[in-house]
């Protein structure tokens, strides 16, 4: 969360955003195996977010590139045409 | 079994079956003509529409991940209808594009996405569902390829819509921790002891809720990305995406959520306070028309987060009441300035001065559709307030209801603004004569024609009331 803050650069952004989602899947492992070891719910919800979140980065990536096309820069101070 | 499986999710598979057609007829060796298409995609749509009021039952399937019943069916009849209006509206800028088939396929798979949410009993198919209505529509946001701001709207888009997935996301492992099931009935049981853990995953996900109907401490994106965006797909976000999104939250809160619900109110209460008062004052200094509708559609969110704060059943009775007429009032007022925009790419209120010179129908059906934004008697606006408050005034919160019904004065007072540069204010360059084809004129008569037949006619709050 701190990284998403502080990086201007779109790139790193989004991968502050998969350490999110990375250590929701550490929780929902740990959870698993400590708290419900017979259960299997949490490891099936990592899979999917590992699913999802892959598609969601394939789909920023595209954004981005084509952010690159129009403003020849990934950085997000320079992407502020619209403000209040 | 297969019965029960086609009949249950019947308007799941209708638009699928809608995403395949366009998937054939984009790979087909021979180009279709764009109007060709969309004629064909307007008439599937309605089909769609159609066959959503016939066979309807309840159940649940796949071990109870997915249900559906009356009132689920209604709501996504509501969200059908809204999708066909969009769609008609947008025929004059989508005839021009090149990318029609795609509009249409990422369209329909965030239906398919909200239909799923709609239908969940289950944590992992809830999330599945946000995921699968929020990535295409960042796709959506950009389609207007080679303009900046579009780009830079669907930039601001994937990544608060990333990020509040992801504060989602840390509250429902908080919540599979605090309770070790998914399931939304057995969360229910788990909640009647009240632990910190349980409190902070509940914050977490309401923070992810907020972000997605942009609730203010996290309506900072919204300006921008429904300025930037392509006008089709800013009604698409203010209208569906958040229609769908108010009705997951509301059955959440009171079916799986109820055990926490001194926690909530309280929580509700300051959001809504607060939104209502920030999206109106900065409603008054818009100066582009769809930056100012979505400053308003915030403020409206305030109000209806005061039906959730309601009692159960008045409650979400009124939000979907409210969802309802929104659908129709904010798409008429969209439809006038999609069509303004796809023929003179003129946004801005001061081109609007003088506009019933050249454009009296026009004129009227923004007007109407502004009044019933702001709740003036005779259109259905007013009903879909009254209803809301008179939700939140259940609880006896007298409070909440004098701030709402002084934000009511202010935000009538911007929407006047607009009606009063159509009807009075002399312009030296008005916005010439729209020539209004086939599919948006029909659009238009069934936003009007809601507005007005739900303002005169009260059976529609009953019926939703009963479904319950």
């Amino acid at each position: 969360m701190y990284g998403l803050f502080t990086r201007r650069n779109l790139i790193t952004m989004l991968m502050s955003v998969e350490l999110i989602l990375n250590s929701v899947n550490i929780n929902f492992v740990v959870f698993n195996k400590y708290l419900y070891p017979d259960k299997l719910d949490g490891i099936f919800f990592t899979i999917f977010i590992i699913t999802i979140a892959a598609a969601e980065a394939a789909i920023a990536i595209a954004i981005i590139i084509n952010l690159y096309r129009s403003h020849k820069s990934i950085d997000v101070e320079d992407a502020s045409e619209m403000k209040y | 079994m297969l019965n029960d499986f086609l009949i249950l999710m019947k308007q799941e598979l209708g638009v699928t079956l809608l995403i395949f057609i366009l998937l054939f007829i984009k790979l087909a060796k021979k180009e279709w003509k764009n109007e060709t298409v969309l004629g064909l995609v307007n008439i599937l749509l309605f089909v769609n529409l159609a066959a959503g009021f016939f066979f309807i039952h309840k159940g649940t399937l796949f071990g109870d991940m997915f249900r559906t019943s009356e009132l689920l069916s209604f709501e996504k009849n509501i969200l059908n209808l809204g999708t066909l209006i969009i769609s008609l509206q947008s025929y004059s800028w989508l005839k021009q594009h090149k990318h029609v088939p795609e509009f249409y396929m990422l369209m329909l798979s965030t239906l398919l996405g909200m239909f799923f949410m709609i239908s969940s009993s289950n944590l992992l198919m809830f999330y599945l569902g946000l995921e699968l209505s929020s990535i295409p529509l960042a796709a959506m946001a950009n389609f207007d390829l080679d303009k900046k701001r579009s780009s830079e709207a669907a930039m601001k888009f994937i990544m608060s819509s990333a990020f509040s997935s992801g504060l989602l996301l840390f509250g429902i492992s908080m919540l599979y921790g605090a309770t070790g099931t998914l399931s939304f009935s057995e969360i229910s049981w788990q909640l009647t002891t009240l632990s910190s853990l349980q409190v902070f995953a509940f914050i977490l996900l309401i923070a992810g809720f907020g972000f997605k109907i942009s609730a203010v401490p996290f309506h900072l994106w919204t300006a921008d990305v429904y300025e930037g965006s392509p006008v089709a797909v800013t009604s698409y976000l203010s209208v569906i995406s958040k229609g769908a999104i108010l009705f997951v939250l509301v059955s959440v809160l009171y079916n799986v959520f109820q055990p926490l619900d001194s926690a909530w109110y309280k929580m509700l209460f300051l959001v809504s306070v607060l939104t209502m008062i920030i999206g109106n004052l900065f409603a008054l200094r818009q100066q582009n028309m769809k930056r100012f509708l979505a400053f308003s559609s915030i403020s409206q969110v305030g109000f209806i987060l005061i039906g959730i704060t309601g009692e159960s059943i008045q409650g979400s009775a009124s939000v979907i009441y409210f969802v309802m007429i929104y659908v129709f009032s904010n798409l008429a007022a969209f439809g006038v300035i999609s069509l303004v925009s796809a023929a003179t790419g003129r946004e801005n209120v001061d081109d609007y001065k003088g506009f019933y010179k050249t454009n009296p129908v026009l004129s009227w059906a923004l007007t109407i559709g502004l009044f019933s934004l702001a709740g003036i008697p005779p259109t259905a606006g007013f009903f879909g307030k009254f209803f809301l408050l008179l939700a939140g005034a259940g609880k006896g919160n007298y409070w909440l209801i004098t701030i709402a019904a002084l934000n009511m004065v202010v935000s009538l007072y911007y929407y006047l603004r607009i009606v009063k540069a159509i009807f009075m204010e002399a312009n030296d360059t008005p916005i010439e004569n729209v020539k209004i084809s086939f599919a948006p004129k029909i659009a238009m008569l069934i936003c009007v024609g809601g507005i007005i037949i739900t303002g005169f006619a009260s059976g529609a709050y009953k019926y939703i009331y009963s479904l319950f």
